[in-house]
């Protein structure tokens, strides 16, 4: 056996207290195809970014050669002919794309003279190589994703690098693209260089890897040649976790329909969605990440709203086109980030809780502190949102209290339908609980909750149906006493994008 | 033929056409504005916006901004105005060393700001503005260097000419604009100083020394002010703690956003800025004709700049729906 090019041993990595990689060991040979395979938060692309130095583990050690290397940083890794391909190219949009190539390379002072005709003639050779047929002398934001793409590859490829990491590249590739991004991928390997290919297509994985990892919950599962593998074995490695402890436990009487979406389309995001919603129901939307789950919600609520189809509420049809429309027909939205999207984050937790309801804090449009205090500090007993005062800034709560203030805040207005999106994401298991009771108790009362979740076993225990979405379509409509956790992935999983 | 399309098509061939059409309204009106007399006005009002815009440009490009280019501008003329004075018998093209030397140590401070203490560019060069301005004055005790104390020298520099009849200053501003040219064009730092501006998080992980780079665009523009600071004690043979750089940032902003260059960074030619520059000095030259009072400049330049933002955002828009139409 030779020496393997990357010898990981031991790798653990913590974000703030939570676990996501733990003792990780991995070796990676010279030539081969390398995939990597989870769900949505296994640890993969955590793994990956820790190679190309973008993370930096908390613990553990990595051999390049035998020898011990401390990735500390992008650029090191680059040195150490190590190259990522990120899953959104990061390109300078306003040059072009030979410049694009070049930007940054080693041995350039700044004042050395950049040779044009040199650097275009290059970037023609590069393209020609790889097969593509790209005007290297437009600016990189004239380019389809997919082209973009390409010109990150050739990238990595120029830069000599040994191991070459590619982060689902092709998500946004056309099946002619794909087949050409597998024959380079095949030329570099018979070159002897590493490639690690993380992707959710299983068939794309079956094509041109040779061995592929299993990541779950943040630890390797299994690491095997590929052909030892059936698809069941897969996707039985990948979700094979008891079920948690968690129980449903209350009891709502399912309703009327409250939401009902017919044939829902979005250019570029999702087609074709239909589904209802009725009150005192719990719906989950499973899938994985990039399937369109999140886009759907955004469209319902009126941030991006859709281009076909029509939305109807309590059986009426209505026009969603802002989230202004969407509250006042009694929808509510918590979304995924709820960094970007959720809490403002320079406010307090009072303010906080009282920015979906002026008119309530402000009766005669001034704001009448004793409303807000109480209209606060009930949201604070209700949902028993752990803090040292109102008047603390929401960012110094914990990410669950902070989740419950966001739910508190909707509350607030009424909603009678409630659509949550990854809820539960980085929360502790202690206030998951908790907020799996409020939802429940949500349901009771007679609203309709829409929930996203990339956790199977809490679409399972906590939902009426489930919804499966694959690649912008709707691919499952499963009852809660049918689903399993391999209905839901086989269902999540992508078909085929092209033919071998 | 292809090189020739492209100018046609871009921003620049709309400059060049606002140029002509405005001339040839106002020469149609005054007819004596079309006249190399005139030309010799607007190009003897353009040399000091024409070096301080060529800084500003790569400022923008970068993705920041310097609001205290009329300070430092102004600073680094008293500082050689008062050597004038104080040691008269000095070497004279001393000063342009000492005006350029201070700018570009005043510019330092205003990048070791914003990179190191990562402060917002457009908030420092504010402070900086009010700072210089104030420093200005105490270092001058408030008083103006006379024409007497300028040296006849440095004067002449506004009057005589190598060749062809064309001024000293205007030809240093042409100098320094085909040395930007060139800087932009064919120098790591000019490209970087683009890819900085067209996207800072990337540029970090593609190995390119943002700080560095930021504040050599930092000292490029004060040392730029300070040598305009230089020109105009040439141009009008004083130095005057309060009126000297006063408002100069505006008309250079003026000038860089006309000429098309991005105030969201990673956009912006020379040439661009070089018309956006004489398309001022042409309003400028002409408002007198028309019977304009001088007062109202400063409206003028004002609504400029907005017209020329509300341009910059519509043709941005057009942009960004090419991109979203090849992506979808």
């Amino acid at each position: 056996m030779h020496l393997p090019l990357v010898s990981a041993r031991g790798i653990s990595k913590s974000f703030a207290s939570i676990e996501v990689l733990s003792n990780v060991d991995l070796d990676l040979h010279n030539g081969e195809i390398h995939a990597l395979l989870g769900e949505n938060g296994a640890g993969k692309s955590t793994f990956a970014k820790i190679l190309a130095g973008v993370h930096k583990p908390t613990q553990g050690v990595i051999k390049l050669n035998d020898s011990i290397v401390e990735i500390s940083s992008p650029m090191i890794a680059q040195e150490l002919g190590i190259a990522l391909i990120h899953q959104e190219p990061i390109s300078f949009p306003h040059l072009s794309v030979a410049e694009n190539l070049v930007m940054g390379q080693k041995g350039n002072g700044l004042l050395t003279k950049v040779n044009w005709t040199e650097m275009v003639d290059h970037a023609r050779q590069q393209m020609t190589m790889l097969g593509v047929e790209i005007d290297v002398t437009i600016p990189m934001q004239g380019l389809s994703i997919a082209d973009q793409q390409m010109v990150e590859i050739a990238r990595a490829i120029a830069s000599d690098a040994r191991l070459i990491i590619m982060d689902e590249p092709t998500a946004p590739l056309t099946p002619r693209e794909v087949s050409t991004l597998f024959g380079i991928a095949r030329r570099l390997k018979e070159e002897g260089r590493t490639i690690i290919f993380i992707s959710h297509r299983l068939e794309e994985v079956r094509m041109i890897c040779d061995r592929v990892t299993i990541f779950r919950d943040g630890e390797r599962i299994a690491t095997n040649t590929i052909d030892e593998l059936s698809d069941e074995d897969v996707i039985r490695l990948m979700i094979g976790r008891p079920l948690g402890k968690y129980m449903r436990k209350y009891n709502a009487d399912i309703g009327k329909i409250a939401l009902s979406v017919n044939k829902l389309g979005l250019e570029g995001a999702f087609s074709d969605i239909t589904f209802n919603l009725r009150k005192g129901e719990i719906v989950g939307v499973g899938g994985l990440v990039g399937a369109g789950r999140t886009d759907v919600a955004r469209a319902i609520f009126g941030i991006s709203p859709a281009q076909k189809g029509t939305i109807m509420i309590n059986e009426r049809k209505v026009n969603i086109s802002n989230p202004a429309d969407a509250i006042k027909l009694g929808i509510a939205y918590v979304p995924e980030d709820r960094a970007i999207a959720g809490i403002f984050s320079s406010l307090s937790v009072e303010h906080n809780l009282t920015a979906a309801i002026p008119k309530k804090i402000a009766p005669k449009n001034i704001i009448r502190r004793v409303l807000e205090t109480s209209f606060s500090s009930e949201s604070i007993d209700k949902l028993s949102i752990r803090l040292a005062s109102p008047d603390q800034p929401i960012v110094e709560l914990s990410g669950g209290n902070q989740q419950k203030a966001i739910l508190a805040r909707w509350l607030h207005t009424d909603p009678q339908i409630l659509i949550l999106d990854e809820p539960t994401r980085g929360i502790d298991i202690g206030v998951k609980a908790e907020f799996y009771d409020m939802i429940g108790t949500l349901a009771e009362s007679g609203r309709a909750i829409l929930l996203i979740s990339s956790e199977l076993p809490e679409l399972l225990s906590l939902c009426d149906r489930i919804l499966v979405m694959s690649e912008g379509q709707l691919t499952a409509d499963i009852s809660s006493h049918e689903a399993t956790q391999e209905k839901i992935m086989k269902a999540a999983v992508p078909k085929m994008a092209i033919s071998a | 033929m292809k090189p020739i399309l492209k100018f046609l098509s871009g921003r620049e061939a709309g400059i060049f056409v606002m140029i002509i059409l405005f001339c040839t309204a106002v020469g149609i009106y005054k007819p004596h504005f079309i006249s190399s007399n005139s030309l010799r006005i607007i190009l003897l009002l353009v040399p000091l916006i024409m070096i301080g815009a060529m800084a500003q440009m790569l400022v923008l490009v970068a993705r920041h901004v310097d609001l205290s280019m009329g300070s430092m501008l102004g600073f680094s003329a008293m500082v050689a105005g008062l050597m004038y004075r104080d040691m008269p018998e000095i070497w004279w093209p001393i000063g342009f060393l000492v005006a350029v030397g201070t700018g570009a140590v005043l510019g330092l401070f205003n990048g070791l700001l914003v990179t190191i203490f990562n402060l917002p560019s457009i908030i420092v060069t504010l402070g900086t503005l009010n700072l210089y301005r104030g420093l200005t004055f105490i270092i001058s005790d408030a008083r103006q260097i006379n024409r007497a104390n300028i040296p006849s020298e440095l004067k002449a520099m506004s009057q005589t000419s190598p060749i062809f009849g064309i001024p000293w200053i205007i030809l240093m501003s042409f100098a320094i604009a085909l040395l930007t040219f060139y800087l932009v064009r064919y120098t790591q730092l000019g490209r970087q100083i683009y890819a900085i501006g067209s996207n800072p998080n990337a540029a970090p992980l593609r190995g390119i020394n943002v700080t560095k780079v930021t504040l050599i665009v930092f000292i490029i523009s004060g040392a730029l002010s300070g040598l305009a600071g230089i020109m105009y004690a040439s141009r009008w043979g004083f130095v005057n703690p309060s009126n000297t750089g006063m408002g100069f940032e505006f008309q250079v902003i003026a000038a860089v956003v006309i000429g098309g260059v991005s105030i969201n960074g990673g956009v912006g030619t020379v040439l661009g800025t070089f018309l956006g520059v004489i398309l001022l000095g042409c309003v400028a030259a002409a408002l007198p004709l028309l019977g304009i009072p001088g007062t109202t400049q400063s409206a003028i330049y004002g609504s400029v700049i907005l017209i020329a933002l509300l341009i910059d955002r519509s043709v941005r828009q057009r942009a960004t729906a090419n991109t979203k139409r090849s992506r979808a």
